[in-house]
Parts: structure tokens; sequence; C-alpha cells
């Protein structure tokens, strides 16, 4: 059966017999660029028109239904429509920082992609430290945010900013305790190791109470990572008509907003790859006949399927709940889910070292 | 116009919020003074869309006037007319047919469901939920449509004129009514569901924008806003007009003084207009819808002063007569320009979140305020 | 309390006040310099109580600018209507924004629409017109020849 790694196998093969070694990672590299920026784009236009369509199906509307079937090109044509807008830049702003800011935010997310295993075998670069990695490079984002909020020289973006400032770092604590926890779970830092391990059973049905309530955690705190509502302060528009990129046109404000569904797309499938076992099929026990049947499902697929289960979800967050207040946010994190995190990585510590879990 | 603004000598931040802003609904300019996010100070800045709609009332006659009230509060036109044409019909002593008042107080009511629950859904949108505002959509466009086949128009009805109202009832009006009761019987709940019940939601409103009950009489403060206060200031209730001392319904009070409270009483308000409608929709006298009036209307020399409960307050409608066929001075004690009065006692201290929560939750209409 | 029992009330309160017939409510002409007292009085004595200022405006009389404040009991439920004529040239009154809070805003627009210059207000400016506006626009002689449509 044909599969990702099989077509990455044969290019490989192909290139090392064609190539010298030294040729073949440089074209290799090139060809993984290549695929991350079309992965990116093809990413941004899907999940554009999927809010969409979620969004007009919870709001009793039909969404877009003009360009192409059922409206499915209309993220193209707002790329378009993006790409050839004139890009304003402020008179106050600070030029420099105003224009690289879109590009940290871009940066930042296509970095993401790298330890993400999206099918069996088929993985960027599975770093050894995949998971601190990401935690690691995720907390950049807030750099980007307060650069573009701070060099606007608009107070509407100043507050933004300010308290995207303040949601993102404080949140970043608790998913990377969410986080810790399945790292206990498998003793691994390694994306394919913490893949392998569920092998028999996902995280989110083997680990137990600790499990069930990293994910919940992981997901709220994701979610404010990633300045979705409830938890979009940073932009709130009924308060600070646009946060941080109130000041940015054309395809600058478009980088902005393809990060953000990138961010959306890397963290869930992140949670995707913790708790659900990633490109791991949905295996019970030792059912034979059952386990044989799931196997047949592409990995790709159940990755793609989950991740995209959890987008969905996080989307439903998003048109059903109004937003929260910053001091409501910030005791949201400090006050409940920071104490219940820590408390939860004790509890999983214990059960890890017991070995009680399957 | 207004000063070069940046931040104060105490280095508080001020920030202009409006005139285009998505919280005010409307072009309202507020200038804030905040300290980090906390509100010091709210300042309005009026008159983006004044058109001094008195001085023009000065030179048109009493059968025109009405129309421009419809202008004001554009989410309750038909009781800013119902007051115009009280006013003209208290003057020159009008008797106004039984089946014109019934048909009015139905249509008073219907605007006033229809102008709350499109607050419903502007007030969940303020707090950050879209989804809510495109459910009340729903139900408003059946009572627009309802409108428009007996009125001819959506918005600005101008449909009561002194001495009853322009037109009769469209022979679908009274089934489409009981389909709207019926409709809102079925989705009241959802909206709870979805708004009233929501965590977030009262964590956001509760508690917020405490306004006590001698601090809303003081600032005149009326309408829902009032009574969540515990202020009993229902017109329909204290003066009662058009026949509304002879309908069972309740003036709906809260005393919890806060976002949550006002939230509250609008929605009980919805179930009670329902009621009003109940009682009156099959009940619709037989006879003319309106009173034979004379061709050219003078009042006489005097002063009037008549007030109805719109869905945001008390609106008044004081005419100072010389006996002409046009008004001296006309004035119109808005509701919206008095509960704007009280909104920066309530914001103080409190986020900028809260501001627009508490903003949302007294329903300002800005061609209300300005007139 | 009834329109009879107010008239003879306020009378006593204020001899020189002097009542004015028609209109559902008792009307009374004030002299500009008793009105704080008399405000005071309505406001805070018990079987007065006037706590709502439900209506404040002014009429040009082209003559005179009088002064209209509705006022009204939310504890009696009883209604006054008190006007003071103010002189045109220079028309001068004591605000009430400190007995009536809701005075603020509308002696704001009474302030830059009838030009009326209410003493003691905190905070007078302009709130509807631009600051540069000339002239007061709701007097009977005021001119417009470009927004102003004269029927």
């Amino acid at each position: 059966m044909w599969s990702l790694s099989k077509i990455t196998d044969i290019i490989h093969s192909w290139l090392t017999e064609t190539f010298n070694p030294t040729w073949t990672l440089i074209i290799e590299m090139v060809i993984v660029g290549v695929g991350v920026i079309g992965l990116f784009a093809v990413l941004g236009l899907i999940l554009v028109i999927m809010e969409r369509k979620v969004s007009a199906y919870m709001q009793i509307r039909l969404g877009p239904n003009r360009v192409g079937p059922k409206g499915m090109m209309q993220s193209m044509a707002d790329t378009v429509k993006l790409l050839v807008k004139e890009g304003m830049t402020p008179d106050g702003a600070d030029k420099f920082l105003f224009n690289f800011a879109p590009f940290i935010a871009m940066i930042v997310a296509m970095l993401l992609m790298a330890p993400i295993a999206f099918a069996k075998d088929f993985q960027i670069w599975d770093i050894n430290i995949g998971v601190l990695y990401i935690t690691a490079i995720s907390s950049l984002n807030v750099i980007a945010i307060l650069m573009a909020g701070w060099s606007s020289n608009n107070k509407y973006s100043l507050l933004g900013a300010m308290r995207s400032g303040a949601q993102i770092v404080s949140y970043e604590l608790s998913a990377g305790l969410a986080i810790l926890v399945i790292v206990v779970l498998t003793g691994s830092l390694q994306i394919s190791d913490i893949v392998a391990a569920q092998a028999n059973g996902w995280w989110i049905f083997k680990g137990w109470l600790p499990a069930w309530i990293a994910f919940l955690i992981f997901m709220i705190a994701v979610t404010a990572e990633t300045n979705r509502a409830p938890f979009d302060l940073s932009e709130a528009e009924s308060e600070l008509t646009g946060g941080f990129h109130t000041e940015y046109s054309g395809m600058k404000f478009a980088l902005f907003f393809l990060a953000e569904y990138i961010n959306v797309f890397i963290v869930c499938g992140i949670g995707a790859t913790l708790f659900l076992g990633g490109w791991m099929p949905f295996h019970i026990g030792n059912w034979e006949g059952f386990n044989h049947v799931m196997d047949y499902i592409p990995s790709s697929i159940w990755f793609f399927g989950k991740t995209f289960f959890l987008i969905f979800v996080i989307m439903w967050f998003r048109w059903t709940f109004p937003r929260l207040r910053i001091d409501q946010l910030l005791n949201l994190e400090w006050k409940y889910l920071l104490p219940i995190g820590m408390v939860n990585i004790l509890l999983v510590t214990v059960i890890a070292i017991l070995k009680w879990h399957f | 116009m207004i000063e070069e603004i940046g931040t104060t000598e105490q280095g508080d931040l001020i920030i202009n919020v409006g005139p285009q802003h998505p919280a005010t609904h409307g072009v309202l300019h507020l200038v804030i003074t905040l300290n980090g996010e906390t509100i010091k100070k709210i300042e309005p800045h009026l008159g983006y869309i004044h058109r001094s709609i008195e001085k023009m009332c000065e030179s048109l006659t009493y059968r025109q006037f009405i129309y421009t009230t419809s202008r004001m509060d554009y989410l309750s036109s038909h009781i800013n007319n119902h007051g115009c044409a009280l006013l003209v019909e208290k003057g020159l002593q009008i008797e106004v047919p039984p089946r014109a008042q019934v048909i009015r107080i139905l249509m008073d009511e219907l605007t006033r469901i229809a102008s709350h629950i499109l607050w419903w859904g502007a007030m969940a949108m303020d707090l950050g939920a879209m989804t809510p505002y495109f459910h009340a959509f729903r139900e408003r466009e059946l009572i627009n449509d309802i409108m428009e086949e007996t009125c001819g128009a959506r918005l600005t009805m101008n449909y009561q004129v002194p001495g009853g109202v322009m037109a009769d009832i469209h022979p679908n009006f009274q089934r489409r009514v009981k389909d709207i009761i019926k409709q809102l019987y079925k989705k009241l709940p959802e909206y709870d569901e979805l708004v009233t019940g929501n965590t977030i939601f009262k964590a956001r409103t509760q508690g917020i924008g405490y306004l006590s009950k001698e601090d809303a009489i003081s600032y005149g403060v009326t309408g829902p806003s009032a009574r969540a206060s515990g202020v009993s200031c229902d017109i329909r209730k204290l003066y009662p007009y058009e026949g509304y001392e002879k309908l069972n319904f309740q003036e709906v009070m809260h005393t919890g003084c806060d976002t949550y409270s006002r939230y509250l009483v609008r929605m009980i308000e919805i179930r009670e207009s329902i009621s009003i409608l109940e009682q009156l929709v099959d009940n619709i006298p037989e006879g003319d819808y309106q009173a034979k009036t004379k061709a050219v209307l003078k009042l006489p020399k005097g002063e009037f002063y008549t007030r109805v409960e719109t869905a945001r307050g008390e609106l008044g409608v004081y005419v100072v007569s010389e006996g002409g066929t046009t008004p001296y001075r006309i004035k119109f004690r808005s509701p919206g320009f008095s509960n704007l009065c009280a909104l920066d006692h309530m914001t103080r201290g409190q986020k900028i979140g809260d501001m627009v929560a508490i903003m949302g939750s007294l329903d300002l209409v800005i061609p209300d305020i300005d007139r | 309390m009834t329109n009879e029992e107010l008239i003879t009330e306020l009378t006593t309160i204020q001899p020189n006040l002097v009542p004015e017939a028609g209109g559902e409510w008792p009307n009374f002409f004030v002299e500009a310099a008793d009105w704080p007292k008399l405000a005071q009085a309505l406001r805070f004595k018990d079987d007065l109580f006037f706590d709502y200022l439900f209506c404040l405006t002014c009429v040009d009389w082209k003559t005179h600018l009088a002064m209209v404040y509705h006022l009204s009991s939310t504890r009696h439920r009883h209604n006054i209507v008190i006007k003071s004529k103010l002189n045109r040239e220079k028309p001068e009154i004591q605000t009430v924004c400190d007995i009536w809070r809701t005075a603020e805003f509308h002696e704001r627009e009474v302030y830059e629409l009838f030009g009326v210059n209410f003493l003691n207000h905190p905070d007078l400016r302009k709130l509807i017109l631009p600051d540069d506006w000339v002239g007061y626009p709701l007097r009977k002689d005021y001119e417009d020849p470009i927004n102003m449509i004269k029927l």
C-alpha cells in the first residue's frame, strides 16, 4: 500500500543514487521548505474556509457560497484580494519593527512544523527533545505580537499587545505542565517515542484521570495561547477594535491571520499527538480483527482527522462563548489551572512510578 | 476640536473610543482616561449624528413632525410615533377608536420585543459572543415582516398618526402575530441556554456596573435599566395610556442593580410583552382604525407633555404651542440621553471590558441620544 | 399630594412664586436668584421629595428665555413644573446638577443650544456642537442660510 513514508523513501534513495550526499541534503531541504510553505498556504486556505463554514453553521447562515463550488474558493479570492491590497505603514510607526513583526509570527509558525509527525515515519525532523523544542519555539510568538503592538504607535494595539503578552506568558505554564504529564508517562521527549508508546491505546484512555485533566488544561491553555475566543482579549474587536493588528492591512495583516490559523493547527496537532495517539490508529487491547481493520486506514488520515476534530472543538468554543475579562483570564490561569496542573503532575508521577497506567 | 490627546500629567492613558468603534453601536465618541486597564473617567462627546430634530419640528406641522421621531430611536419608532400622536390627541381632545388603540398597543409591544431581542444579540456580541446576534436577527426579521405587511416599512414605520393608525391591519396580521408568539416561546429557552446561564457571561456581568436606586433616580435613568435597580418607572403602569390599565401584565423589577439584572429585566420583559400580545391579538375590536380629524391640526395655546414607555425608557414629548399649525417649541426627553448620564458614574474603577458590558446593558441607541 | 395642596405648600415655602394657570401639572415661575433655595427644598423636604428631574429644557420667547424644569417624585408620585425667566442678553441661572445629577448633561445641552450660562456647573462645555460653533441654534433668531431649511 502507498504511504507517505514510502514516497519519501523513494525520493531519498533516488536522490542519493543521483547526487552526492551534500547535494542530496540541500535538495531535500529545498523540497521540505517548498513543502512547508505549500502546506502553510493550503492549511491557511482550508482552515479559513472551515472556520467560516463552521461559524455559518452555528449561526444559521449559509456562509460563503459564491466563489467556486459551495463557496470553497472564497478564501483563495480573499488571499488574492489581500495580496493586491496596498500595505500601509502608519506615519508614527516604528517602520522596521512594524514590517518585521508579521514575519516573526510566520517564522515561528513555520519552525513549529518541524517536529510534528504527520504520518507514520513522515516527520521533518525527529529531534530527541521534540516537545521541549515546541514549547520553546511557541513562546517566541509573544515577541511578534508585542513588537506589532508596540511599533504600531496606536493605543488599541498597545493595550492588545500588553494583554496578549500577559496572557501568552501565563498560559505557557499550564500548557507546559499538561505536556509534562505525557512526558512523564512516556519517559521521552521525542515525538516518535510518544506516538509509539500509544500503539496499544491512546494516552487519553491509558493515562486515567491525570491524562484527562491534562488534556482539558492543554485545550484551554492552547486556546488562550493562540488568542482564540473566549480568550481573544488581544484582539477583542468589541473593546479594542482589532487589538495588536489594528494598524495592519494587506499582506502583512494576512500573515498575522495566517500565522494564527497555522498556530491553531499546530497546537491541535500537538494535542492530537500527545493525547490522541498522533498518527496511531485506534486500537483496543487485543481485539486483533478490529485493530487490523483500523490499520487499513492510512496513518495520515488518522493524524489529520484527530487534528481537525480538535480544531473543530476550538472553533466551537469560539462561536459559543463570550469573552473573558483580563483579570478573570489571569485568575483562571494562576488560581485554577496552574495549581491543578501542578497537583496533576504529582499525581501522574505517583501513577508512573507505581506503574498503575496500562 | 478635541485637544491633542496623549497622556495626562499623572501618566494616565487617554484613549478615544469611537466615533467609529464596534462597541458604541453607532457614532458615539467616548474619551476614556485609563490607568492600565482600569477606567478613571469617561467623557462622552456627542453630536456626530445630531440632526436637531427639535429645531426641524418647529417648522413642521402637527401631522408632519411625527415622522421625524421615527428617526430618533429607530428601534422603537412605533412607540416614538405613539408618544407624539398621543400629544396631538391630548391637545385636540381627539377620541381614538378602540380598534386603533388595540392596534397601537400590539405594534408597540411587537416593537419592544424586536428591540429587546436585537439588544440581546448586541449585548452578547459586546461580550465577545458572535452567534447570539444572528439568532436574534432570525426572530427580529419575522417581526419586521409583520411590520412590513401592515405598515409598509421595516424600520421607520410612521404608522401611528394623530387620531389612530394610518391604515387598517393586513389580513394576515393576526395569524402572523400568533406565529411569532409560538416561535418566541420555542426560541426563548434557547436564548437562555446560549447566554443567560453561561458561566463566562455571568462572571462578566454579575456585580458589574452597580447603579443604586438613588443614583438611578438622580441620574434620570429610566426603562429596564432603572427597573433593574428597583426603581418603579414603567409609564405603562404609572401613567397608563391607550388602555394599558385594562391589560394584565407585570412591571418587571429587579434589585440586583448590576449588569446582569439589567439583562434579566429585559429578558423577562420580552415575556411580558408576549403575554400582552396574547391578550390582545384575538380581541381586536371592530370599527374605525382612525378618528375623523380636521385636515389642518391646530393645537390650542398652551403647553403639553406626554410620556410613553419606549424599549429604552421614558420618552417625554414637551410641546409649547402658540395656537398655530406648527409647534412653537418642542422638546424630546429621550431615554438614551439620560441613561448616558449615568455611564461615567457606573464605569469608574472598572475595566475596559466592563465598560463595554455596561454600555451594552444600558442599551444606548445613538440617534436617540443625539436627536 | 394633589395639585392644590402642592400650590399651597409651595407658596408657603417661597412666597414670591407666581403660579401659572393651565397645564395638567402645577406651574410656577421663580426668580433665578431664588431657584437654588427652592430646588433644595423641593428635593429634600420629605413631603415634597421631588427626586426625579425628568425634563430640563429652555424656551426662547423672543423677549426672554424661560428655563423649564419638570420634576417628579418617585415616592409621592406628584409632578410639578418650575419655570424661570432669564434675561435674553445675559442668561444666567444657578446649576442644579449637584441636586439632580442628570442635570449635568441636560444643562450642557441647553448651554450650547440656547446660550444659558449655568453658574457653578462643574464642566460647562459644548456637548453636541463643535467647539468653534458660533450662535445658539435653538434660539428663534438663529440664522443658518446653508443648513437650515425654512418652510
